[in-house]
Order: structure tokens, then C-alpha cells, then sequence
């Protein structure tokens, strides 16, 4: 396993960018997956009962989804010592068009010393940020 | 009815270790997108210096479920289910997560916030595995949105 050279890394350099493509297959297999099975995340009439615009991904989902370039970028899982953030808009999954989610990857903070880097994450579903201060600590100290 | 603020401070009783299972994790993995062989392969992760395959970073939330379902249920919480929303989610590790970790998890309120007719609670669930060293923390805030106008 390869690590990144820590002292090679500036603020703002982009390390990781990816795209997923959600659908409701892929909600449904989270719902399976985590246990969470809140009929808003598979069902179009309970949505619509409670005033959403459509079946919402998990916000969990998008979390867990949106470090995967991170990780590989870091080269192992292990690596992510401290991950957060804020759920700030709901990503309506279509039926059939499901939801295109963008991630890109910057340096927030840097400590050569410590071997630890801040990766701030920008996710995007129509050009519109769906998770706010989304920070993952990366640590390379082990 | 409101979110009641003596939640602040108190802590429930740890649930009943979770077991965490390789196939589990796979199934996690392939459920958030992972790809990395040291989620999904044995062997991959004990080349790369883990007992087995390790859990990606959001996994604690399964366990974490667990815990918030004893808040939720509690009867003089004054939380509505059906008001809730995650506001906020932060995992803090001690360690990875491995297949085969037992871990056992205990929640804590540390915040009850009022916020414009909105509520936020703010509950930690500690992860500890058998030998009782400490795992990860997955700390949720949870806004509870108030009476409708």
C-alpha cells in the first residue's frame, strides 16, 4: 500500500473526485444493509404524506458514500480516524432517473508532523451542496 | 410537546454487545459504495495489518441505531419519531471497526438545545469492544421540529 506524501500536499488541492449514480436499488440495499427502514426511503406515498418532494436517500447513505474516495485515495479504511457532517439538503432519488451525487476532495489542514491531513468533501446533486462541513481527519501516524 | 431538557446529562444503560460479523461488513460495503479491497477481502486486510476485514467509517451507525432507539423510546423524552430529522453525524475513532470485534455501546444526551421552536438533541453512543478499550464514539445530533403553525 502506497501512502500520499503528506508534505507534497498544499490547501485546496483536490486528492479524490468521484461520481455515484444512486438509485432505488441502491436505497434499498442500504435500508437492508443498515437496518434503517423508514418507509421514506422506499416508498413514494409515505413521501408524499409527509411533504417531501419524493423518496429521500438516506442521509447516512450519502455519508457513508461520500468518504469511499477518500479512503481509497488514503489507501485504507483505517486510516479515517474522524469523519462529520451536517445533513443540510435532502437528495430526492427518482424512480427512474435515480440522483447523480459529486463528490470532490480538497485539503483543509495539513500536520506533516502528526502525519494527519483535513479533507474537507463538497457534495453535490444538481450543482446544489447536499452536506455542509463534511470533514474527514485521514491519519497516517499508524 | 416539547424535547424535555432534563435529558441533558443522563446517560441509559449499555445494550447488549454487537457482534460484528464479515459478511456483515461486506453487505455494509457494497451498500455505501466501497470498493477497497481491505473492506471486502480477508485476505487483503491482513496484509495490510488487520485481524480481518475492517468496516467502513460509517458502519457504527448500526450499533449506534441501536442505542438511539433506547432515547427515542424513553417516556419522558417528549420525542416524536415522526418530527425527527439527523441533523448532524461525527464518528471519532479510537480504532477501526474489524470483523469479529465485539462491541458493546452506551449513549449519553450531552446536548438539548431549543432553536427557534425546533429542539436539538445531541446523543453520543461510546463504543467499547470486549476488553472494554474504547472503539469509536458516533455522536448524532437530532433536530425535533416543533408544533406546526
Amino acid at each position: 500500500m502506497s501512502t500520499p506524501a503528506l508534505d507534497k500536499l498544499s490547501l485546496g488541492d483536490v486528492v479524490a473526485e468521484a461520481e455515484y449514480s444512486l438509485t432505488r436499488d441502491s436505497l434499498v440495499r442500504y435500508a437492508g444493509a443498515s437496518g434503517d427502514f423508514n418507509p421514506i426511503h422506499y416508498r413514494d406515498d409515505v413521501a408524499a404524506s409527509v411533504g417531501l418532494p419524493g423518496v429521500l436517500a438516506h442521509g447516512m447513505l450519502t455519508m457513508g458514500m461520500a468518504v469511499q474516495p477518500v479512503v481509497d485515495w488514503a489507501g485504507d479504511p483505517a486510516c479515517i480516524v474522524d469523519y462529520q457532517v451536517r445533513f443540510t439538503r435532502p437528495v430526492v432519488v427518482d424512480p427512474q432517473d435515480g440522483a447523480l451525487v459529486r463528490v470532490s476532495a480538497k485539503v483543509g489542514a495539513v500536520d506533516a508532523e502528526a502525519r494527519t491531513a483535513r479533507i474537507d468533501l463538497t457534495v453535490t446533486v444538481h450543482e446544489q451542496t447536499v452536506l455542509g462541513k463534511a470533514q474527514v481527519q485521514v491519519s497516517f501516524a499508524a | 410537546m416539547p424535547v424535555n431538557p432534563e435529558l441533558q446529562g443522563r446517560t441509559f444503560p449499555p445494550v447488549s454487545p454487537y457482534l460484528v460479523g464479515r459478511e456483515k461488513v461486506r453487505e455494509f460495503s457494497r451498500a455505501v459504495f466501497a470498493t477497497n479491497p481491505i473492506n471486502l477481502d480477508p485476505e487483503a486486510a491482513r496484509a495490510a495489518g488487520h485481524p480481518d476485514v475492517v468496516a467502513p467509517p460509517t458502519f457504527a451507525v448500526v450499533v449506534q441505531e441501536h442505542t438511539l432507539q433506547q432515547l427515542l423510546s424513553e417516556p419522558d423524552a417528549g420525542i416524536d419519531f415522526s418530527r425527527v430529522v439527523h441533523g448532524e453525524q461525527r464518528f471519532r475513532f479510537s480504532r477501526p471497526i474489524v470483523a469479529g470485534d465485539e462491541l458493546t455501546a452506551t449513549l449519553s444526551v450531552t446536548g438539548v438545545k431549543t432553536l427557534g421552536g425546533n429542539s436539538m438533541v445531541t446523543a453520543e453512543s461510546t463504543m467499547v469492544d470486549a476488553n472494554g478499550a474504547h472503539v469509536v464514539t458516533a455522536i448524532s445530533t437530532l433536530v425535533v421540529r416543533g408544533d406546526d403553525e
